[in-house]
């Protein structure tokens, strides 16, 4: 089946451009994450997988497929930013998982674009709960520089996968100062060489193929880190070492850096804002799970917008290679402890769209726009609402998943079936 | 429904304590005495075993009068009651009703527009015995270095500061059992706690709760011993090491049961010597013991179920659960529940085929369902884990009612927890164990604004007099935040 639909929608792909092909989304409450604001009763127009028209009141051009949204909610795909989707399939069988390598001589060389399964099935999971963009992350392994992370669509679909050597992840929590030696000084000292080495490759390298800690390889990926036009990702919860990190961006004035984890972020919120450093954040993390985490809070969300932080949400609270569809529930609990709709909203469109360079192209509808729209049966934040339909670059995506066709075989047990199903 | 309500597992553990201590103090005997002896008819003293060394020194916090007015109110039962008020007295709940009267010097709570249900009961949790933070030294939950310790008792390991009590019960957790992890074959003995600050875990113990055995059936324990080289490493050695256990606790029943008869009937008898291993496992074989079985896929509950009719007892619950839908028939036949997740899976082979729809197919299908947590996370908000389950088996054409689905949080896991008569429902004579939310508890944006154990408030949401912070907390970055 998943062959047939992958055949398919190839066909569809290759046949676009010569059908000029127009769908258009209608008769909902469209959120537009721009200057427009909601639009009630509102028409979206896509076409050859752009958006074109966003408004009230739109002529619908003639021979378009028409979706009617029958008076739900049309919004931009959800944009996830920060998964494992397509680098494991069951997390505890090694022969399905590509997140880490722990024996590799490599680490920032890693790129995780070179392991990204297009079709495995959660990514249909995330795709029908109207995540339509995801960036994908390298695990910590033989040290705190994990890697380099990728951008995906949710089409199962080769070609998927849009953006390699996105970002680079460097872990500064307790898990990266554990593979850098064991303390965070150690994963400090180990970064600082790493810069070191980075900033003078090639010419370092000219006379030996060894820096003080990097290897050529990865002091060439890492080079366009440290010169900033690649953004760092730097994993780390405490306050503390938030802090410490801000001291670095003062001295490295060049690095684009975002925080992931942060859980004690709030505490820090107005020297994060003033600096611009964005967060990656899981408004359900309220436990005190760690030394590094005593002071997350509910509310930590709200304060966050609060003093100007530009925060995208993620769901660490659940395995982020299999539920990161989670997300509009988690969104929905900022709103619950003080976020305003808008701000929840954004941060699982928009600003994760912003961070990784792509603010002009997803999580708005707008003219210029892809056309990845998502059709609500209600509020996409309420935990009780779905999609009923769900566009990636104007093309109407498969609602059916392994878990939906597992879901239709078992759905009745009858006395004549001991299986709900044929052979 | 079989075996475990209140009535059987609990009235059958009351009547063993009673035996045990002789003149039936509440919760069994007081002191730490292992087996006691009394004095039957004649001369021969008579060796009982002690079954409750620990008892329960729980005391409900101070409660007044009071009237919560104006709800919605879903009983947990199947009970959606429109515009209803709630009398507390004395700890419990007095009247249901619309229109009630206040009593002189109530507190009336004025719940008009929002939505009350009972208390948030957890039937899986580690909270205490995995406790935040995750400390080397708090990691208390899994005995695992024998395939088979039924002799350890969660209990012994909960650490009652944990905080992450506090954060449950501002997702309205009124009552959770604990349960060792599940790396062994026998785990050991699960507890039920009232979800309220105490220095010890006595004080926390729910009452007269029947004791619980946690069992753990699959990849775990095939994992954790099947790679230090021993068995078990595989679903077959798992079923023979179980079934190893029930031949060894049948001899001991008998050997016990051989003795009583004899003492009492005047012979000269030994008494077995007592072993706390096969105390806990003749405690299911009698009855007075629920099992909390930990099992993944269709296929293997079924391997269990039969194990269990093969020695005579009752799996209660099982526990995750995640094919519990291929298999509502089998389950609903054996009288056995299932606890689930609403969308975890994918970590194991065994949970690869999780689906959505698992609850609420369980239910249309007519067999016992209800929700759990296995997360200190996800314990704070089981109304939303219900909410998802619930809206994706409407989507695939279930109809199932808001209120029947409020039991899966409520009422099922009391009865899995054979506490039913006790709470997990809004009926007159029950502990007032009351949740007033903000909204609907199946909106994202509802928070449990009241949180009644007993008829004492012990949780409001924005008032930092009714918030507890345990031990831990004080003095922290963070004190006093949920």
């Amino acid at each position: 089946m998943k062959r047939l639909l992958t055949a398919l929608a190839a066909a569809a792909i290759t046949a676009a451009p010569a059908l000029a092909q127009t769908v258009v989304v209608t008769n909902g409450r469209v959120v537009t994450n721009t200057d427009a604001g909601v639009i009630e009763n509102g028409t979206v127009i896509v076409r050859d997988g752009d958006i074109v028209a966003v408004g009230a009141g739109l002529e619908i051009p003639a021979g378009a497929r028409t979706i009617d949204a029958g008076g739900g909610w049309i919004t931009p795909g959800l944009f996830h930013p920060q998964t494992q989707l397509g680098l494991v399939e069951v997390g505890a069988e090694s022969m399905t998982r590509d997140t880490e390598a722990d024996d590799s001589p490599f680490s920032a060389a890693i790129s995780v674009a070179d392991g990204f399964n297009f079709d495995g099935n959660h990514i249909d999971e995330a795709r029908i709960d109207g995540i339509t963009r995801f960036a994908i992350f390298p695990s910590v392994g033989r040290n705190n520089l994990a890697g380099r992370g990728a951008l995906a669509d949710s089409t199962g679909l080769p070609g998927s996968l849009f953006a390699a050597e996105q970002f680079l992840v460097i872990d500064m929590a307790r898990s990266g100062a554990a593979t850098s030696g064991g303390s965070k000084p150690a994963a400090w000292a180990y970064l600082r060489a790493a810069m070191n080495d980075a900033r003078t490759y090639p010419g370092r390298y000219l006379s030996t193929q060894e820096g003080i800690v990097l290897n050529r390889t990865d002091a060439e990926a890492f080079e366009a880190a440290v010169r900033g036009e690649m953004p760092i990702v730097f994993l780390m919860d405490d306050d503390g070492d938030i802090r410490r990190l801000l001291a670095f961006k003062e001295e490295n004035p060049s690095l684009r850096i975002i925080i992931a984890g942060a859980a004690e972020a709030h505490q820090v919120a107005e020297e994060l804002a003033a600096a611009d450093i964005p967060v990656i954040f899981d408004p359900m993390r309220n436990l005190p799970g760690s030394f590094d985490t005593l002071s997350s809070a509910m509310n930590a969300a709200a304060q966050l917008f609060d003093a100007g932080v530009e925060v995208a949400f993620t769901t660490l609270g659940s395995d982020i290679y299999f539920n990161p569809r989670l997300l509009t529930q988690h969104a929905g609990i900022a709103r619950a402890h003080g976020a305003e709709w808008e701000d929840a909203f954004r941060a699982i469109t928009l600003t994760p769209a912003e961070l990784y360079g792509y603010g002009d192209r997803f999580g708005a509808l707008a003219p210029g726009y892809a056309g990845d729209v998502v059709v609500w049966d209600g509020d996409p934040l309420e935990v009780m609402s779905a999609p009923t339909h769900v566009l990636i670059e104007g093309e109407v995506q498969s609602m059916e998943t392994r878990q939906t066709r597992l879901r239709d075989r078992y759905r009745e047990i009858r006395p004549e079936h001991a299986y709900a199903y044929h052979h | 429904m079989k075996q475990h309500g209140l009535t059987a597992g609990l009235a059958s553990l009351l009547a063993l304590s009673l035996a045990a201590c002789g003149n039936g103090g509440e919760g069994g005997s007081e002191g730490g005495e292992r087996a006691s002896r009394d004095r039957g008819d004649g001369d021969t003293e008579i060796v009982r075993i002690d079954t409750n060394p620990y008892p329960s020194t729980y005391t409900p916090a101070p409660s007044g009068v009071t009237l919560i007015r104006g709800a919605t109110v879903y009983d947990g039962i199947g009970g959606e009651l429109a515009d209803t008020d709630i009398l507390i007295r004395d700890g419990r709940i007095a009247e249901v009703g619309p229109g009630l009267e206040a009593p002189e010097g109530a507190s009336i709570v004025d719940a008009q527009g929002r939505f009350v249900t009972p208390g948030v009961i957890d039937i899986h949790s580690h909270l205490g015995v995995y406790p935040s933070p995750a400390a080397n030294a708090h990691s208390d939950g899994n005995e695992a270095t024998e395939p088979v310790t039924a002799e350890v008792w969660a209990e012994h390991s909960v650490w009652p500061q944990d905080p992450g009590f506090d954060s449950a019960l501002a997702g309205g957790v009124t009552t959770l059992h604990i349960l060792p992890g599940s790396a062994n074959l026998f785990g050991g003995r699960g507890v039920t706690l009232r979800n309220v600050p105490s220095r010890t875990v006595q004080g926390m113990k729910f009452p007269d709760a029947p004791y619980t055995l946690k069992m753990a059936c699959g990849e775990n324990p095939a994992r954790v011993y099947g790679n230090r080289g021993r068995s078990p490493a595989t679903d077959m050695g798992n079923m023979a090491g179980y079934r190893a256990s029930w031949i060894e606790a049948s001899d001991y029943r008998d050997s016990w049961h051989e003795y009583w008869e004899q003492a009492e009937a005047g012979e000269e008898a030994e008494p077995p010597t007592e072993d706390l291993e096969l105390n806990t496992l003749m405690g299911v074989l009698e009855g007075e013991i629920l099992v909390q079985m930990h099992c993944y896929r269709a296929d293997q509950m079924a391997q269990v179920l039969d194990m269990a009719d093969e020695f005579g007892y009752q799996v209660s619950v099982f526990h995750h659960a995640v094919e519990a839908y291929k298999i509502p028939d089998l389950l609903s036949e054996a009288g056995t529940c299932a606890a689930v997740w609403a969308d975890w899976g994918g970590f194991k082979m065994e949970a690869y085929d999780s689906i959505r729809e698992n609850l609420p197919l369980l239910h249309a299908n007519g067999a016992c369902g209800m929700i759990h947590s296995d997360s200190a996370l996800g314990i704070q908000r089981l109304n939303h884990e219900v909410a998802k389950a619930l809206a994706d088996g409407r989507r695939m054409g279930l109809e199932i009612s808001d209120a029947d689905a409020v039991s899966w949080f409520t009422s099922r896991p009391a009865r899995g927890l054979g506490i039913f008569e006790e709470t997990g429902s809004i009926e007159v004579g029950k502990r007032a164990d009351i949740v007033v939310w903000s909204g609907h508890p199946f909106s994202s944006y509802s928070i449990a604004d009241q949180v009644y154990i007993d008829g004492a408030l012990m949780y409001e949401a924005g008032n930092p007099e009714l918030q507890t912070v345990r031990d831990f907390m004080l003095g922290q970055p963070g004190e006093g935040e949920n």
